[in-house]
């Protein structure tokens, strides 16, 4: 079968879906590779290049369309487009499905089969076709790269004869692909990296980058695994919190780069128009969500603007095609395992096996049929994890389970009390005063005991042991107390008592302080 | 002295006793409250023996002074190792103690039962005093006759408690010194043997409270030495822990029960809190292997519901060298010490290793499990004597989420406590038991004798894991032969 890789008609795009190495690759899994001419120019590969390397060079798009089976692209495909395809060929390339209905409708009409790119289901078999992720990672590098382009300023602090300079302070909004990315240019670069997610399990991650991870002072827990390692939407309480933290922030950062998303929603707003005004002039926002309006609704859609008071808003949303090499050649990779996936036997022929999770996954329209959304894969794990167990309760459900069980404890510490009490009574209506009398003693005593014992810290139990040892030697009164006596037995008895009393006695005082002793901090 | 001193004596040694015990919170503090227990005996004792009704002073001096050299000798002598078999030998002497004042306190009420009978009539109170009793048996005198039987109950019961303490104890010393067997062995009958023996002394009991004479405390205190005997020796060694904060705890209740039917509060209060303490640590211990103190009593390990799950890989060796290379690469470094280290002595090397990784800039910590060793905190006092600082040494809880993290974990004579079969496998003896989950850590080499399966004889799957390396040998000769190789 035949891959063939259109030039990128969308404005701008720079992109292209196969390189000269992934073009080696793909023959090796038995295709033929054509490219239309001119096709990788503006990510940097020649004609000549492909041809080198065995590639058919194909004039005109509609040539290449019609002699290719499999079309890569980047961009989803134009209404121009959509009509080349056929019901023998199979579009691979971002096809945006939630939001391209009549896109949609026009590929299946067409019986084409359709995988798109974003659709790769996030699990660790999938990574390596994971385009979505190796795209957001260059977005990240690029938007540090932009900013400090229009940053005045160094990024990293310096003591030189001609002054002192402070380092620059970034924070990063969303630690995800992007956010990580980000977090480590930025910190390479030299500046001080604050960073900010509503996953708070994420702050290991950040920290490992060398960023400062901001907590919040409120416990919300996020549920990451059910969305899919995405970010999910937060309550009202936890988005103001967030929103003061940041507020109390905005003055002094210098760069601000916000890459939160929440799949198929608008881009949450988390950087106010009151923040943008703390911010000193020169300070430089890139606004990674602008595709979907935006963290900061001052952001202009792929644009770069400058507020009154001189922060500069970049909007970009084609961070990827302005690193066209790199990104052309991850992207290239992914499509070129994608293809790894779909022939098996490695004998360029396509096998479209719909019960494999990645494939199935990513495959939104096959055999006229539209198949979007896909079933949730078979393998939830991103990683392993531990808080599978039910989602967290909510504020209110906690409450609830606290008052039941605070109720629970009550009813059996009132029906203990009843039954201590009872059993007291019982005994006080038959036992002589004398006897009560010491038994409150007794009873007192067992409620200190139990108290204070709680609090021996673990790593004593032995020195406790050893000590409780001791003072249970204090039988040794009782014998004292009989030794008196005129029977000579008594008296033999109590003086045996007396001395292995006194053994326990000794012994255990003395090698419980030689235990003590021997502990000692560092 | 008079009673009013005597009683201030009393306050003051168990206002004392109960600092000591809450000073044990922590380390430092500890290191005083043992001179507050320490106080607080001597008081107890002093007041007593100048207290009133107290004779025979010779004999006293003579007990006491032999008894302490031997306490100072023992206490000097014995390794830190064998420290439960000290544990449990001087809590046989505390139910000994108890068994003989409680048949003083009986004989001694019979010769003042027989001594009311020769009572003249018309004689009163007076006339006892005359007839030279003292102290307990003046006290004894002047008890009403439902005073009397409530005495009798008493003196049982703490006889009875203090017979099942002392050859309770006594097994338990012989099977942690390795004198006995420490597999659970039962006579045909098991339980139901002590049963029966139960039920008889409580017939006993009723009889002896009928007034039908010393033969019935006799054949009681020979049933309940049967049943600590067999009791104990129907428990194995895994679960030694529990068995001996229990036996700590009736040694406390068998006081309690002697001070009552002495009427004397000191002892019951000592009593109380040594009782509640060892109920307190055997509650501890049998939640740390997730057992319930029922089934512990009731048997051993090794009753297994079902098969237990196939172990699939093999045991792979390792030696030293290989050992010394992944530690010198690793950064972080955890110690699992159990039972196999104080039985090599190998603490020493142990914390001669830990002292080079740690000057090598690694991160090294130690990992307690509660019920490591054969008694509760016993791998602490045996780190702390090798001087290994108590701030490295955490708990189970404490570091057990850290042991993804960790590069290398070294299992040093341990065996169910780092056992992911009281995890994975619900037939397993152990399952449910809360472990360390050494096997999350990058690589783990477990020090080991040989291939057996340890005390508790339960196969463990964590010597097949891919990450797991066998490192066959005594532990004290294997940790010294890493330590020239870390560099």
């Amino acid at each position: 079968m035949k891959i063939g890789v259109p030039e990128e008609v969308f404005e701008g795009e720079a992109r292209v879906a196969m390189t000269p190495d992934s073009a080696i690759q793909l023959q090796k899994l038995g295709f033929e590779c054509a490219i239309q001419s001119g096709a990788g120019r503006l990510a940097g590969f020649a004609d000549a290049d492909y041809k080198a390397v065995g590639v058919e060079v194909i004039k005109t798009a509609a040539a290449l369309w019609k002699a290719s089976d499999i079309i890569a692209k980047v961009r989803p495909p134009n209404s121009a487009e959509l009509k080349r395809l056929s019901s023998d060929k199979t579009l691979i390339s971002f096809f945006d499905p939630s939001g391209n209905d009549a896109g949609m409708e026009a590929a299946r009409a067409s019986g084409a089969s359709v995988i798109a790119m974003e659709m790769v289901p996030r699990i660790s078999r999938a990574q390596k076709m994971d385009a979505l992720s190796s795209m957001a990672n260059i977005a990240g590098y690029r938007a540090v790269i932009e900013a400090s382009s229009n940053f005045g300023r160094f990024f990293t602090g310096q003591i030189t004869a001609a002054g002192k300079v402070p380092p620059a302070r970034v924070l990063v909004i969303g630690a995800g692909v992007a956010g990580l990315a980000a977090i480590g240019t930025s910190t390479s670069l030299g500046a001080v990296t604050l960073a900010f997610d509503v996953r708070p399990e994420v702050a290991e991650q950040v920290e490992s980058m060398g960023a400062e991870f901001v907590y919040l002072d409120f416990d919300e827990q996020h549920d990451d695994a059910a969305t899919g390692g995405y970010a999910a939407v937060s309550s009202p309480e936890f988005r103001e919190a967030q929103l003061a933290k940041f507020r109390e922030l905005a003055p002094n950062i210098d760069i601000v780069i916000t890459t939160a998303l929440i799949p198929n929603r608008e881009a949450p707003e988390l950087w106010t128009q009151d923040m943008v005004k703390a911010m000193k002039p020169g300070s430089v926002i890139v606004d990674l969500a602008a595709e979907k309006g935006g963290n900061c609704k001052l952001t202009v859609k792929d644009e770069k603007i400058v507020t009154e008071n001189g922060v500069t808003i970049i909007g970009y949303t084609d961070f990827p095609s302005r690193m066209a090499a790199q990104a052309s050649s991850l992207y290239s990779t992914n499509i070129r395992h994608m293809m790894t996936d779909l022939t098996p036997e490695k004998d360029g022929q396509v096998v479209h096996n719909m019960d494999d999770d990645v494939i199935r996954g990513a495959t939104v329209i096959h055999a006229g049929e539209i198949t979007y959304p896909p079933p949730p894969p078979k393998i939830k794990a991103i990683a392993a994890q531990p808080k599978q167990t039910a989602p967290a309760p909510t504020a209110q459900e906690r409450k609830a389970q606290e008052l039941a069980l605070f109720r629970k404890q009550s009813k059996t510490q009132v029906g203990m009390l009843a039954l201590g009490a009872a059993v007291m009574v019982l005994i006080g209506a038959f036992a002589p005063e004398s006897f009560m009398s010491h038994f409150i003693v007794f009873v007192l005593a067992c409620f200190i005991g139990f108290s204070v014992i709680w609090n021996v810290s673990h790593s004593l139990h032995t020195p406790l042991m050893a000590v409780t040892n001791a003072i249970s030697g204090i039988v040794i009164l009782g014998a004292l107390l009989q030794i008196g006596s005129g029977s000579w037995l008594v008296v033999f008895l109590a003086a045996v008592s007396i001395f292995i009393a006194s053994i326990n006695i000794v012994g255990g005082f003395l090698v419980t302080r030689r235990m003590l002793a021997m502990f000692q901090k560092s | 002295m008079t009673i009013g001193i005597v009683a201030a004596a009393y306050i003051a040694a168990a206002v004392l006793f109960i600092l000591s015990l809450g000073g044990l919170s922590g380390q430092e503090s500890a290191k005083r409250a043992v001179w507050y227990g320490i106080v607080g005996m001597g008081a107890a004792v002093v007041a007593t023996v100048f207290g009133p009704g107290v004779g025979n002073w010779f004999i006293i001096l003579l007990m006491i002074a032999g008894g302490s050299v031997l306490g100072w000798y023992v206490a000097k002598l014995v390794e830190m190792t064998e420290m439960p078999q000290l544990v449990a030998a001087l809590h046989s002497f505390v139910g000994l103690a108890a068994v003989f004042i409680g048949f003083n306190a009986y004989l001694e009420l019979q010769s003042v039962l027989a001594l009311k009978a020769t009572m003249p009539a018309g004689a009163d109170a007076a006339w006892l005093d005359q007839q030279g009793l003292t102290g307990f048996a003046k006290s004894l005198a002047s008890k009403s006759e439902a005073e009397r039987t409530i005495l009798r109950a008493e003196v049982f019961l703490g006889v009875f408690i203090g017979a099942v303490t002392f050859t309770g104890s006594v097994v338990a010393f012989g099977k942690l010194a390795g004198k006995i067997t420490s597999k659970a062995e039962k006579l045909p009958g098991g339980h139901a043997l002590n049963a029966i023996a139960a039920g008889l002394s409580v017939l006993l009991l009723i009889l002896f409270m009928g007034g039908a004479g010393i033969w019935t405390l006799l054949l009681m205190t020979l049933l309940a030495f049967f049943i600590g005997y067999h009791l104990i020796m129907g428990i194995g060694g895994a679960d030694m822990p529990v068995v001996v904060s229990m036996l700590n705890s009736y040694s406390g209740w068998a006081a309690a029960a002697i001070g009552f039917s002495l009427g004397n509060d000191l002892l019951i209060v000592t009593g109380a809190l040594v009782g509640s303490s060892g109920a307190i640590l055997s509650y501890i211990m049998c939640k740390a292997m997730n057992r319930s103190f029922v089934s512990v009593i009731l048997g051993g390990f090794g009753n297994t519901s079902g098969p237990a799950m196939e172990v699939e890989g093999e045991q792979v060796a390792i030696d030293a060298d290989g050992v010394a290379t992944a530690l010198n690469d690793a950064s972080s470094v955890v110690i699992v010490p159990g039972y196999g280290m104080a039985v090599a002595q190998a603490q020493g090397a142990v914390s001669d290793l830990a002292s080079k990784l740690r000057a090598r800039g690694k991160t090294v910590r130690f990992a307690i499990h509660p019920v490591a060793g054969r008694l509760p905190g016993h791998m602490n006092v045996l780190l702390a004597e090798a001087k290994v600082p108590y701030d490295i040494v955490l708990e189970m809880d404490e570091i057990n989420d850290d042991l993804a993290s960790t590069d290398v974990v070294i299992v040093i004579g341990s065996n169910d406590i780092v056992n992911p079969a009281a995890q994975d496998d619900p037939n397993s003896p152990i399952a449910g038991m809360p472990v360390l989950r050494v096997w999350e850590a990058r690589q783990v080499f477990v020090s080991k004798r040989g291939q057996g399966t340890g005390y508790s004889g339960i196969e463990n799957p964590l010597f097949y894991k891919d990450n797991t390396r066998m490192f066959y040998g005594d532990a004290k000769v294997s940790i010294n032969a890493l330590l020239p190789l870390i560099d």
